[in-house]
């Protein structure tokens, strides 16, 4: 065998090895009846977690799955429908994407023979960003990406109630995490879904509004439901939206008490945070993130005196 | 002999010049290209605050402070791994050791301060900026193209210091475009002064593009205000505000 044949062969069985780790080893755990939750880790996007850092749930209804988010890559798609197939029978019926975030919208490839429900906010914001939120992603975690496109929405979603083989789903529009958030609230398990809380992990507050978000939040609180999925970390109870709203209403009064008193952005990263965020992971990564992108307009915003 | 002792000498002058602490590979170039005679030390008192990761790389902010050094006379910050590496040079006239403002990065790199001292010796402090990262990574914003009426214009404020003295801050309203996007040539503050009420020369400051659209810069002065902000941009236009 020539050397050059051999090299080629160790390349490829190489890569065959490496190709062969890119599994999400995706878990769905029944959550209540029919409802499954695939949970991310709760961390940054690397090549180790391959994007995966975001909470994916499916219905089982009698029409079949509903399918909320995607992931972070058509390969997450692939076995994402692979370990709803392990679980039912039962066809998929249609996507919803809570947001536009390319943790949760960019598994869409895989699910091409199926409606993709999103808020005209969210369609927009994807057509306009997808391109440069994958290839950020493509950078961040690798192979793991291989082959993903941006799949656009392609169908919309408006508020309201709707009976899907035998479940009860109310949608919900919401804007404030990003352009269009969209919860959705199963009335006949009580299950909530919305991308708008983070649990165990500090919220990622980049492109928000704060403002819009927290009143985003009040909706939430004034729903019945009775188990939360948040956008990543484990499902919870209601006091999740609390802390939430706790926190960014904290993120932003300090930032603006900050940049009134004179603080330049890059003492603002090093600021205390109080304590009771500390159950958030990436708290002070998510914290520095914040204040890269609210602070530019608040300290340019303390400038113009009133005098 | 005496091709040993000129070996030893070399040895020695080999020794004399400090590692990079941050291990940049750009370090020999920066050192050549603002520093090829002048002797220098890495110095810990010449602290660099930067993020982590540049969440957004067009306006990456910085901190200098050398609160240990005296006399100091010359503060010059750069950027390695820059297409264009200096950001700005401050000789300070009646200046506390604070330095603030915002820059764009091209890709993870070590942004540095060098501050030179009244015996001629460089003291170089700096850190790395890491490439953005992250969940929920979103592109930078590219940024609006400022109205012709605004560009010179001057806002600020001045705070008072817990010490003694005054915090100011300060944004001149400009493009401060680099001339590396393709059809935009460069065009961009190159230099300011900051004086008080009386005309005394607080700062003389020399600007470069790597400065984030709209220059915002932070100095102390034991001076009280109100301050006057003067100076022109790379098209010969005069800035120039009295801040109150």
């Amino acid at each position: 065998m020539s050397r050059g044949l051999l090299a080629w062969l160790l390349c490829a069985v190489a890569l065959t090895a490496l190709a062969a780790d890119l599994d999400y080893r995706l878990q769905p755990r029944q959550i209540a009846p029919d409802t499954w939750l695939v949970e991310g880790t709760t961390e940054f996007f690397d090549s180790r977690n391959g994007g995966n850092i975001a909470n994916v749930v499916f219905i089982v209804t009698a029409a079949g799955v509903v399918v909320i988010d995607t992931g972070p890559s058509r390969r997450y798609g692939v076995q994402l429908r692979q370990a709803i197939a392990a679980v039912t029978d039962q066809p998929i019926l249609a996507v919803y994407l809570t947001h536009h975030h390319p943790d949760h919208a960019l598994g869409n490839q895989a699910f091409q023979d199926v409606p993709i429900y999103a808020l005209p906010g969210t369609a927009e914001a994807l057509r306009e960003q997808g391109g440069e939120l994958s290839a950020n992603l493509y950078r961040l975690v690798g192979d793991w990406m291989q082959g993903t496109e941006v799949v656009q929405p392609t169908a919309t979603v408006s508020e309201g109630i709707q009976e899907i083989g035998g479940h009860r789903l109310q949608f919900i529009a919401l804007a404030g995490h990003s352009a269009g958030d969209l919860a959705i609230l199963d009335h006949s398990t009580g299950v909530l879904v919305s991308a708008m809380v983070f649990n165990r992990r500090a919220p990622a507050t980049p492109y928000s509004d704060l403002g819009r978000w927290l009143a985003s939040l009040q909706r939430l609180q004034a729903l019945d439901f009775r188990l939360l999925v948040p956008a990543a970390g484990p499902a919870g109870e209601r006091s999740l939206i609390e802390h939430n709203a706790d926190y960014l209403r904290w993120l932003g009064e300090s930032l603006e008490a900050q940049a009134e008193a004179g603080v330049d952005m890059a003492e603002a990263l090093s600021a205390p945070i109080p304590e009771r965020f500390s159950d958030f992971a990436l708290l002070r990564e998510e914290y520095q993130r914040s204040v890269g992108y609210l602070y530019p307009a608040l300290e340019q915003s303390a400038l113009e005196v009133r005098r | 002999m005496l091709a040993l002792a000129a070996l030893l000498l070399n040895v020695a002058r080999a020794a004399e010049e400090p590692a990079d602490p941050l291990d940049s590979v750009q370090w020999p170039t920066m050192r050549r290209m603002f520093f090829p005679q002048a002797p220098l030390r890495f110095d810990e008192r010449v602290r660099v605050s930067v993020p982590k990761a540049a969440e957004d790389p067009l306006r990456v902010p910085v901190t200098v402070r050398y609160d240990a050094l005296t006399e100091v006379r010359e503060v010059l910050v750069f950027i390695d791994f820059n297409p264009i590496p200096p950001v700005l040079r401050l000789r300070p006239h009646n200046l506390k050791p604070h330095l603030g403002f915002h820059v764009r990065v091209q890709q993870a790199t070590p942004i540095r301060a060098a501050v030179r001292t009244a015996d001629g010796l460089w003291h170089v402090g700096g850190a790395w900026v890491d490439a953005p990262g992250g969940g929920c990574t979103m592109p930078p914003n590219q940024s609006s193209r400022l109205a012709d009426e605004l560009i010179g214009q001057v806002r600020g404020r001045h705070w008072p210091l817990a010490e003694g003295g005054n915090r100011l801050k300060f944004q001149i309203l400009h493009p401060n475009d680099t001339g590396l996007v393709a059809g935009v040539p460069p065009f961009f503050v190159e230099s300011l002064k900051v004086e008080d009420a009386a005309g005394q020369m607080l700062a003389e400051m020399e600007l470069f593009p790597p400065l984030s659209e709209s220059p915002l810069l932070t100095l102390e002065s034991a001076a009280a205000g109100p301050y006057k902000v003067s100076g022109r941009d790379s098209s010969g236009t005069r800035i120039e505000k009295v801040l109150p």
